[in-house]
């Protein structure tokens, strides 16, 4: 067998995993490992400038293929700098496995330089983690958190590694695990029959149905089953801002997104409802108003992985606990051999009605933004969908600008949208769009994003010049922290606390310029499809396109809160349900 | 939610490793419910602890920590023992001040209670009992005429009745 020193096992057994990139900074306890990466071809190491940008691009990497993203940080501040990303990861459910360097085991306990206690700074934000105590348990701990990571309902894992186990003093007898099995852990994967039975009844016999559907038909490749089911019904459908593409973002069954921003069709027939089949979706506080008002009339059906997910905030009439392709697939099945069909007289007063809907107060039927002559957040978005071909894979920050993104870029395809959901980490965007950029070399990558956001992970146009990432940065530019801003506004009578900057923006132009990329600055409304398209015309640049949009404008439709349900929302500045 | 809140066993097999007890009781104090008693130590196979916690809260509550609780890798498995019928036990030593009159009152309620003394000196009995926690409440509320000097108590641990066992 052969022999090899803990650093190369740990980077071996990365590579016997297939694990393509690590995404790393280089620090004193994580030497050894780094003298290995150093020495083997295959797994490369992509560096970049702040641990937490490398979470990010792993987040980046792995929401774009579906495999676990790799982390390599050093201990101490290495390790927490990372956390942001792994709390991001473990809000989304994104498989990730973050190795962290620690002080030799005998200092362990010692304040010694550098030491964090990674195992319990991090234990609340992870699916799971290991100490590494002995370098000869370095494959099946590798082998194993990638299983834990990617299995199940998908999470980061932790491997926090004492420098001494890395050492190339000691070699080892190597071998890379074929398989695991871990005692304790099954994820879910079959429903059961009776239950699906019984929701496909349920299903059948629903006179306003509504298919809700979540990341975790993203997270669990069911994309085609949820077209299927949809099709094979003609039942409308909503998705979470987690969800998008899952369902094209273009169908005629589509209602758009659903929740908080969601648009006015579905969250009023969220409302009124009578069944409602929930799939891979957790009933977000963001998406349910308060729980005590959520669509009374409707009875629920609840599929996902996680049985903790299940009547956790709302309670399901059906539950059913296994992976949604899974499910769905014997959901049509049933419904294949079923003689039963919905009720078609019902089913066409529910169009009629959600059409009606649509037409009255929709999104996308009439621009539901006031002209200003200033140019608006939201047109920049249709205008990127027109020149990107709506085909792009977009990340965005956390702010205004992402839910005018997921309200106005039609998402088509799973694994196109990729942004912080659950934790709506600012300082997301770049760096996940590195990571997705790495993921689909050929692809067009585009960082939708705010002047504050962007300023979290600025550093990383730096790796973007290091590797030829040519991503594409598209900053609503409003001066504002414009979430923070629009809540002053509707909340605190428009004292905008600590929401501005004062005239302290930095000039992007100048900023990119030093970066060795290419800024461009749009002012002008008549300017912004020519602009974005000179923009995408260079195809090897990282193009930051600071764009200067109204200031004064909100997210609409926003629901009332506190004590609103689903269908109670503002709709604009003075209209409200 | 305002249910009801109804005192609980919770019982669980886990991995006896290194990190594997602050996982369980972080998933308490994260969502700020408080442990009662707790009790852990290895089982007939070494690599297995068996920890048993009681803990109070309302039908939601305890749903959600059990099936977070079982979502731990380190948790192998786990019964909520006081869904069905089960013994439950709790180890209490006291050190009381015993002198004169007290000493013979005392020693009464220790046999009332089926305890035993286990330490003496000239002024302090030092004594056992076992039994369910409210047995154990009322001895020391029995013996409240005495000064107590010190209580220990083991914290709940628990078994289901009959054929039914928590085993791999
Ligand atoms: C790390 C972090 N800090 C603070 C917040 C709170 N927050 C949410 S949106 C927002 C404003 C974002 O401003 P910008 O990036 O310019 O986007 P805009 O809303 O203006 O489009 C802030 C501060 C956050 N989500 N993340
Ligand atoms: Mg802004």
């Amino acid at each position: 067998m052969e022999m090899l020193s803990g650093g190369d096992m740990l980077v071996r057994s990365l590579q016997d995993q297939g694990v393509e990139y690590v995404f790393g900074y280089p620090g004193g306890s994580a030497l050894h490992i780094y003298d290995a990466i150093f020495r083997n071809k295959a797994v490369k190491h992509i560096l970049v400038r702040h641990e937490q940008a490398a979470t990010h691009a792993a987040d980046g990497f792995a929401r774009v293929t579906g495999k676990a993203g790799v982390v390599l940080v050093t201990s101490g501040p290495g390790a927490t700098n990372a956390i942001t990303g792994i709390a991001t990861a473990y809000m989304d459910s994104i498989p990730m496995v973050v190795i962290s360097g620690q002080v030799p085991s005998e200092k362990i306990g010692e304040d010694a330089f550098q030491e964090t206690d990674m195992v319990g700074v991090s234990r609340p934000i992870v699916k799971h983690s290991f100490l590494v105590k002995d370098a000869a348990e370095i494959p099946e701990i590798v082998k194993k958190a990638f299983y834990i990571a990617e299995t199940g309902r998908p999470g980061p894992v932790v491997i926090d590694v004492p420098k001494d186990v890395t050492s190339p003093a000691e070699t080892f007898p190597y071998e890379y695990p074929k398989k695991v099995k871990i005692r304790s852990y099954f994820p879910a994967e079959k429903g059961h029959s009776g239950q699906i039975k019984k929701a496909v009844q349920l299903l059948l016999e629903a006179r306003r149905p509504v298919i809700y559907s979540g990341g975790g038909v993203v997270l669990g490749d069911a994309s085609k089953q949820l077209r299927e089911l949809a099709r094979k019904l003609n039942y409308p459908v909503t998705n979470t801002l987690m969800g998008l593409g899952a369902f094209p973002g273009t169908d005629k069954q589509f209602l758009g997104m659903l929740g908080m921003h969601g648009t006015f069709e579905a969250n009023t027939a969220m409302h009124h409802a009578d069944v409602i089949l929930a799939i891979g979706a957790r009933f977000d506080d963001r998406v349910t108003n308060t729980p005590e008002k959520f669509c009374p009339g409707a009875k629920i059906i609840h599929i996902d992985i996680d049985p903790a997910s299940i009547s956790k905030t709302i309670q399901a009439d059906i539950p059913i606990v296994g992976s949604v392709q899974s499910v769905l697939s014997e959901m049509l099945e049933l419904l294949a051999q079923s003689k039963e069909s919905p009720d078609e007289q019902a089913l066409a007063d529910w169009w009629q009605q959600i059409e009606d809907w649509r037409g009255r107060h929709g999104l996308y039927t009439k621009n539901r933004f006031e002209e200003t002559g200033q140019i608006k957040p939201q047109e920049v978005i249709q205008a990127l969908h027109e020149v990107t071909g709506g085909d792009a894979i977009i990340t965005s920050d956390v702010g205004q600008h992402q839910m005018f993104t997921a309200q106005y870029y039609h998402f088509n395809r799973p694994r196109q949208w990729v942004n912080s959901g659950g934790l709506g980490t600012m300082g997301f965007g770049l760096p996940a769009a590195m990571g997705a950029q790495f993921a689909e070399r050929d692809q067009q990558v585009v960082c939708v994003t705010g002047e504050g956001s962007i300023q979290m992970c600025i550093q990383e146009l730096s790796t973007c010049t290091q590797y030829h990432l040519p991503v594409k940065i598209i900053c609503l530019n409003n001066q504002a922290l414009g979430m923070v801003r629009q809540w002053q506004d509707l909340h605190y009578d428009g004292r905008y606390s600590e929401s501005l900057y004062e005239e302290s923006l930095p000039d992007f132009e100048k900023l990119m310029e030093a970066y060795g990329h290419v800024g461009i600055k749009v002012t002008e409304r008549s300017e912004l499809k020519s602009k974005l398209e000179e923009c995408f015309a260079m195809k090897d640049r990282v193009v930051f396109m600071d764009i200067y949009v109204d200031q004064s404008e909100h997210v609409y439709p926003m629901q009332v809160a506190p004590n609103g349900a689903m269908r109670d929302m503002w709709l604009s500045k003075t209209e409200r349900t | 939610m305002s249910e009801k809140q109804s005192k609980r066993i919770i019982s669980l097999l886990m991995e006896n490793a290194p990190g594997a007890l602050s996982r369980v009781v972080g998933l308490f104090s994260q969502r700020g419910y408080n442990i009662e008693t707790l009790n852990v130590a290895p089982t007939d196979d070494a690599s297995l602890s068996r920890l048993t916690l009681t803990t109070i809260g309302s039908e939601h509550n305890i749903e959600q920590i059990t099936k977070n609780l079982n979502k731990l890798i380190d948790v192998v498995k786990l019964v909520d023992l006081t869904e069905g019928s089960h013994i439950e036990r709790e180890l209490m030593l006291v050190k009381v001040k015993a002198t004169g009159a007290l000493r013979e009152e005392v020693k009464r309620c220790v046999d009332i209670f089926r305890g035993q003394i286990v330490d003496v000196t000239s002024t302090v009995y030092t004594i056992q009992i076992v039994g369910a926690s409210d047995k154990l409440d009322a001895f020391v509320q029995a013996v409240s005429d005495a000064q107590i000097l010190e209580v220990v108590r083991s914290g709940v641990s628990g078994i289901a009745r009959g054929e039914k066992v928590l085993s791999l």
